[in-house]
């Protein structure tokens, strides 16, 4: 690791501030940031901690019926307080890594970070949440733009992270046998005005949308609706874990055991 | 009643203590004053031509003491290989070079270029980036069959090609052999893949050298399985350090799994640098050089044929095998596919003739060298997976095929070399039976399939040879090293006593077990027993722990300084009772004289030995301390028969393991609990390499599994409640205990169950076009076989 200096602030502003600086970067649970820079793959000068901010931290529910989880929120507390509003979410945080990254890792830093074997993208794309940062929304739709890249500006921080409540949500992660990241992960959630199914790990654009499988789903919500729908290998990730064919199968595997198991 | 303490007791482990409460005194946990840090700069090419290695940026930069580099090993003597083998035409191996520090060329990602010493390891780091070179890059050789074609590159440009040898054994049963698979009825045949695999123990290796300029003498902190073999390799061979002027120590090692028994590059450096710049050095592997710096493991392709009669009885065994022994001859590495790996090839069964031949192949990757099990699982993996073949190609029962071949009579004289000394092979297959409640198997695979779900069950039968002995033989079959062991029994005055053994112990117990067999012996209470192991500076020369020879091998010795013991103290006892030291008995820490009431208390008779007031000076020296150095007249050899259930998800390929049961006989159990965790441990790591590990090499030898990112390590998950019954007993025939040992036999002997059982899996679906899989055994892998 090479040096840096690290700066703890405790408000949204101070720590806007500070990330203006150059070879500034901001850090959350660390969970990804600190191993790369032990590597030494990353050297930023300063390090802007966002887990004292406490306007960053924790979970509620807002008067508009959104499940509101502060950018700099672990995964564990996730796991532990959104059970009652939101299960299929609170179960996706509670199989992230292990307990000692459940208890560091934030969901913040989980999406800006937008690994393609990550499960929050999926969660968030799938939801269709909103995505609060400190200078503007923006819908889930409009931020994943590929694998590692978002919407997100330079120094630009999450702040929260806004889930509609579905009706019914599930999400099944088809384990990748070493890093147990998301060979495969899918996220089904059924609203009102339709169904959402978002895919992780599988796609070389990183989280996806799989409109077809929404589509039939919408119009019936049980596995059989998804009979006979299939996705392309081409484009699919490919590689010691799974072949691309795999990943494309795996996808329709895990979308019907995700609509089976919507609660 | 079980006992509670000796032979056949478990108490806890009395080490575990100091392991799970952070009391562990590892070589990492050693810092000496005035310590600097090394850190090595590696090879990111697998293969190049090395023209410059620019250090003079790199030397100004701060903290840094002194930067090494090939050059500076000029004088110095190379790694040394510690087994000859002999090829099919009695010509000696291809043997080359290996530099402490590349010299000319780098042949793997991870082979040391240059060794930055500094301050502080952040500095060394630091300055490690300041260094220029001048790699030509060369094409990398790593696919094994590739690299001993003709006009393949060669790895080391001196050696006339990339084939280390060409084996062949029984030479003389080749065209026997050969003859029998022409009047065979039936052949069953299987190309297969036994996956390389990286040890991964838990502690990394460490290193730290030591140089005390007032007496002249250079210490080596290591990690290590075998610090004198260490001092004897390093000392006599790269470094020139006779060993009363070296001493090295093996502390607590936080597991070894066979990767830990060879003498590394790293330890002649810290060692040689910390004489040169006159201050402690010391290196700490991270993960990621361990990944491309520990000698792997396993990495065998190979083709077995199996011959049998008209009424199932085989009559023959052919074996072709590529072996990968990395870029360099790791200390025993060209002994692990052929002496530990051909003389396995009969298994427990009565093939008459049996033929094995092991082309070995220098490649650009890692090193290649013993990993638990050592060419003993490589054999077991061929032979029981062919024979699983050959059944379901004959339609009959695979349990009842082997049954039908199974060795009965004992000792048994095979063609492979080896005498099996005792077995019963028949006892263990019935055990399993039992344990792994076969009858119940019916069921469990319908309530499988109600889940949608598939079930199967694999069985395999294994034998194992501990213990390799005895030296003059293992010296006619090129070994470089004796292969006996040391111990010291020091009885101290007030009648405690500290055992300095030879074998070291890296997670196996030995501080609790070994003691319970001289508590046996001497009938006191094994509180009053303190091994003392892992330094050269206090045992005599030992050989260390590695193809689970501690008890069989180490602990033999450790009887016979015993024995030593108990003859002396009757003599003492006798003179101070007054009576004949015939009739001297010794019994729950007393001497008695036989038939009196007359006795002595063992502190009373340990004391004399050193107060030597009213003594037989004139018959005996006064003291207790004896010596015993044991070299056994063969191998031991524990045997069992494993299953496996599993269950396999057909939409995604996935296997879980549902059930384990192994059933061994180990001979003489002298700590049941300590030889249970053995068990479960070597098969957690059998079960990791069926279904999870493999290192695996682009093709331009780039480890894509590097990190535990993409090497599967199994996890407590993974792996089910075992049920592990040893009470199957026949004692070896040639030790003082009877014993044969169990360290290794749980990974020799589950990788093919369950390769077996999901098969039988797969086969109850009606794939029966699928007869084989190569390890790990992937969800993507499987499901690719069902899908293809
Ligand atoms: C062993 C292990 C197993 C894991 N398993 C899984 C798994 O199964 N599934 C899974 O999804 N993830 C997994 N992870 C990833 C982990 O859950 C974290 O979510 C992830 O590392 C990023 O979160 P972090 O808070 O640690 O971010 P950091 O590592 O601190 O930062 C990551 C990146 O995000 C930026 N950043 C951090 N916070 C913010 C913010 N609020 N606003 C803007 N930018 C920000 C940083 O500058 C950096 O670029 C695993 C990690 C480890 C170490």
């Amino acid at each position: 690791m090479y040096n840096f200096e690290l700066v703890r602030p405790t408000t949204i502003a101070d720590a806007a501030s500070a990330l203006g600086h150059e070879g500034a970067q901001a850090l959350g649970g660390g969970q990804t940031l600190l191993p790369t820079m032990k590597q030494r793959l990353a050297s930023p000068e300063t390090l802007v901690s966002l887990t004292a901010i406490t306007e960053m931290q924790g979970v509620c529910m807002s008067d508009d019926g959104h499940l509101c989880i502060g950018g700099a929120t672990p995964h564990a507390l996730v796991a532990r307080e959104a059970v009652a509003h939101y299960p299929a979410l609170a179960g996706l945080a509670s199989h992230i890594g292990d307990p000692a990254v459940r208890n560091r890792g934030t969901i913040g830093g989980s999406l800006a970070n937008n690994d393609p074997s990550a499960c929050y993208p999926s969660a968030a794309l799938g939801s269709g949440a909103v995505i609060i940062t400190n200078t503007r929304k923006i819908a889930a739709d409009d931020y994943f733009q590929g694998m590692f890249t978002t919407a997100l500006n330079e120094g630009e921080i999450i702040t929260e992270v806004r889930f509609p409540i579905p009706e019914k949500a599930n999400y099944q992660k088809f384990e990748q046998p070493a890093s147990r990241f998301a060979l495969v992960g899918v996220f089904v959630a059924k609203y009102a005005d339709g169904v959402r199914v978002a895919v992780t790990g599988a796609s070389e654009e990183g989280v996806f949308r799989w409109t077809e499988a929404e589509a039939a789903l919408s119009k019936s919500f049980t596995a059989d609706a998804l009979n006979g729908l299939t996705l392309p290998a081409d484009g699919m990730i490919g590689d010691l874990h799974g072949s691309k064919a795999y990943r494309a199968h795996l996808v329709g595997v895990m979308t019907k055991r995700a609509v089976a198991a919507a609660a | 009643m079980p006992k509670d303490h000796g032979i056949g007791a478990s108490p806890k482990r009395r080490e575990d203590l100091r392991f799970l409460t952070g009391n562990g005194n590892y070589t990492d946990d050693i810092n000496l004053y005035g310590q600097a840090y090394v850190h090595f700069l590696r090879s990111d090419v697998a293969h190049g031509r090395l023209n410059k290695v620019d250090t003079s940026a790199a030397a100004d930069m701060p903290g840094v003491v002194r930067i090494f580099t090939g050059d500076d090993f000029a004088g110095v003597g190379g790694i040394p290989c510690g087994w000859q083998v002999t090829d099919k035409h009695g010509q000696p191996m291809q043997e080359p070079a290996h530099p402490v520090l590349a010299q000319g060329k780098v042949r793997h990602v991870g082979d040391p270029i240059a060794a930055i010493v500094a301050e502080t390891y952040e500095q060394a780091r630091d300055a490690a980036e300041a260094i220029v070179l001048d790699i030509e890059e060369l094409p990398a050789v790593i696919d094994m069959k590739a690299a001993v074609k003709d006009g393949a590159p060669k790895v080391h440009d001196d050696l006339t090609s990339n084939l280390c040898y060409d084996w062949g054994f029984v030479e003389e049963n080749k065209a026997a052999t050969d003859e029998a698979f022409k009047n065979a009825a039936h052949v069953t045949s299987l190309e297969l893949v036994n996956n390389r695999l990286v040890a991964n123990p838990m502690e990394p290796r460490v290193a730290v050298g030591d140089y005390n300029r007032s007496t002249d003498e250079s210490t080596l902190y290591t990690t290590s399985q075998n610090p004198h073999v260490i001092r004897l390799l390093m000392g006599a061979f790269v470094l020139g350090i006779p060993e009363h002027k070296l001493r090295v120590v093996a502390p607590d090692v936080g597991g070894g799994f066979g990767t830990k028994i060879f003498h590394y590059a790293e330890e002649a450096f810290c060692t040689f640098a910390a004489r040169q710049i006159k201050r402690p050095v010391k290196w700490t592997s991270s993960r990621s050089e361990a990944f491309m710096s520990d000698a792997h493991g396993r990495d065998h392709v190979s083709k077995i044929e199996l011959a049998l009669d008209k009424d199932n009885n085989f009559i023959a065994l052919r074996t072709e095998t590529y072996a990968n022994m990395g870029a360099y001859l790791s200390t025993f590495a060209p002994s692990v596919p052929t002496w530990l790996h051909g003389t396995l090839m009969a298994g427990n069964y009565r093939t008459p003739l049996v033929y094995v031949n092991v082309k070995a192949v220098f490649t650009n990757t890692v090193p290649v060298d013993a990993y638990r099990g050592a060419g003993r699982p490589e054999a077991t993996y061929q032979l029981e997976r062919v024979i699983d073949k050959a059944a379901r190609e004959l339609g009959v029962d695979p349990i009842k095929l082997r049954r039908q071949n199974f060795i009965t009579q004992f000792p048994y004289q095979t063609p492979v070399a080896v005498v099996y000394d005792t077995g019963n092979y028949v006892a263990t297959m019935d055990k399993l039976e039992e344990i792994a409640d076969f009858s119940g198997f019916a069921a469990r695979r319908k309530a499988s399939e109600a889940k949608g779900k598939l079930r199967g069950l694999g069985v395999n039968c294994y034998i194992e040879a501990c213990g390799i002995a005895p030296s003059n033989l293992v010296g006619q079959l090129g070994a470089r090293a004796g292969l006996y062991e040391s111990a010291t029994v020091r009885v101290n005055a007030t009648g405690s006593i500290s055992v300095m053994t030879g074998s070291h112990s890296h997670g196996q117990g030995h501080e609790t077990a070994f003691p319970q067999v001289i508590a046996e012996m001497l009938g006191i209470d094994e509180s009053m027993i303190e091994i003392v192991h892992g330094d050269t500076a206090k045992g005599p020369m030992g050989m260390g722990t590695y193809g689970s020879r501690s008890l069989a091998v180490g602990g033999s010795a450790m009887v016979r300084a015993t024995e030593k013991i108990i003859n002396k103290a009757k003599k003492i006892a006798a003179h101070l009772m007054e009576a004949s030291d015939a009739d001297i008995e010794i019994k729950d820490g007393k001497f008695h004289v036989a038939g009196t009431d007359k006795s002595v208390a063992w502190g009373d008779v340990t004391l004399a030995a050193y107060v030597p007031h009213n003594y037989p000076l004139e018959d005996i020296e006064p003291g207790l301390e004896e010596t015993a150095f044991y070299d056994p007249s063969n191998f031991t050899y524990p045997s069992g028969a494993y299953a496996c259930e599993v269950e396999l998800d057909p939409d995604t390929g996935r296997v879980t393991i549902e059930r384990f049961s192994a059933a061994d006989d180990f001979g003489n159990i002298i700590n049941p609990m300590i030889v249970s965790g053995q068990v479960h441990g070597g098969i957690g790591q059998g079960i990791g390499q069926a279904l999870l590990e493999g290192a695996v090499y682009d093709d331009n030898g780039q480890l894509l599994t590097g990190s535990y990112m993409d090497y599967a390590m199994p996890r407590a998950a993974d792996v089910p409640f075992y049920a592990v019954d040893h009470s199957c007993v026949t004692p070896c025939t040639h030790n003082p205990l009877g014993v044969k040992g169990c360290g290794e036999a749980g990974a020799i002997g589950s990788p093919p169950s369950v390769v077996n059982a999901v098969i039988d899996a797969l086969h109850s679906a009606g794939k029966t076009h699928i007869t084989h899989i190569d390890m790990p055994l992937s969800p993507n892998r499987v499901w690719a076989a069902m899908n293809a």
